[in-house]
């Protein structure tokens, strides 16, 4: 192997220096893809996870039958601004048997959105729980499909039983400023959180 | 008969290994567990010469030429996730990588980034 060494001759203004990620649940066709892709770079991203019957966590699978792996593709999203800082959008499988992975994603995370489909408002009651319980901070973001029913951000809150701070915000995840707007009452929401 | 669109070929037709193979069986890392987002960079060292690296291995070192993450990394070798974090902690016991220290190190009990920097990133996106 020739020496690996570090790259002198890349600009250090284009070198990753600082990475932050945020998290996008929420149940499947809600329409995390769509929202990771229109304010990112999406790039395909797949793990290979062991799934076993017990909750008991498996180091090796030499010699062990009946454990296999399942894959599970993620959204990846990459935004990269100036002075070599990223933030990275994570879209996980909104399904309760892959919530191991969330918490993987969620550690060190600036913080997540909930992307939420007001007709199915009460498949997301679980994943507000897992952000609630872990002091993550969230925003909860209503795609608003053609033909559904508006609600007011009020009317959400209450349904989801919201805590007063946690902001609630209505979005077209197809639209790149409607996208940009989540992400940003989700940084202004860690800030206030951070500095309280 | 078969249609083009039928027929997998090269990367659409999955892996010819077992995704685990290439990290002999280990599903968790030993050592470093880095985060998806942690940046690794080549130290530049030469593997000692007990040490041998597996072509996945080499390769993830020859992309932290320039820092990278694991979510990088994976995606841009196309190995699963986890088996590149397996491979990165490998090669971080044998002092080929190391881990980039952040200029606003997040909080240390939460975890959770510095202030400072997600003011920087609100100004970026607000800018965008």
């Amino acid at each position: 192997m020739n020496s690996a060494a570090y790259d002198p001759t890349a600009p250090a203004e284009d070198l990753p220096a600082h990475t932050l990620k945020i998290l996008v649940a929420g149940g499947f066709g809600v329409g995390k893809t769509t929202l990771v892709g229109a304010v990112s770079e999406i790039r395909p991203l797949r793990t290979e996870e062991v799934l076993t019957d017990a909750s008991v966590g498996v180091d090796d699978l030499g010699g062990v039958e009946r454990k296999t792996t399942t894959t599970v593709a993620m959204d990846f999203g990459r935004l990269t601004f100036s002075g070599g800082v990223r933030l990275y959008l994570f879209g996980t499988p909104g399904q309760e048997r892959f919530w191991f992975m969330w918490d993987q994603i969620a550690y060190g995370a600036v913080g997540a959105i909930v992307l939420v489909d007001t007709r199915r408002l009460p498949t997301s009651f679980a994943s507000i729980d897992f952000f609630e319980n872990r002091g993550i901070p969230f925003v909860v973001a209503a795609n608003v499909f053609d033909g559904a029913r508006r609600y007011t951000t009020e009317d959400i809150a209450d349904a989801l039983d919201l805590d007063p701070d946690v902001p609630v915000v209505l979005c077209d995840v197809r639209h790149y400023d409607s996208a940009k707007n989540v992400l940003i009452r989700l940084v202004e929401h860690a800030l206030q959180s951070a500095t309280a | 008969m078969e249609t083009p669109r039928e027929r997998w070929v090269g990367a659409d037709a999955g892996p010819i290994v077992r995704p685990y193979a290439v990290t002999r069986g280990r599903t968790r890392p030993r050592g470093l567990d880095v985060d998806l987002v942690t940046l690794l960079v080549a130290t530049g060292r030469t593997p000692g010469e007990r040490v041998w690296l597996s072509r996945e291995q080499r390769r993830l070192l020859e992309l932290c030429r320039r820092p990278s993450t694991p979510a990088d990394l994976a995606s841009d070798t196309d190995l699963p996730l986890r088996v590149v974090q397996i491979l990165l902690a490998d090669l971080h016991q044998y002092g080929l990588v190391e881990e980039v220290h952040q200029a606003e190190p997040a909080g240390r009990s939460t975890g959770r980034p510095d202030p400072k920097i997600l003011m920087r990133v609100l100004d970026e996106l607000r800018r965008l």
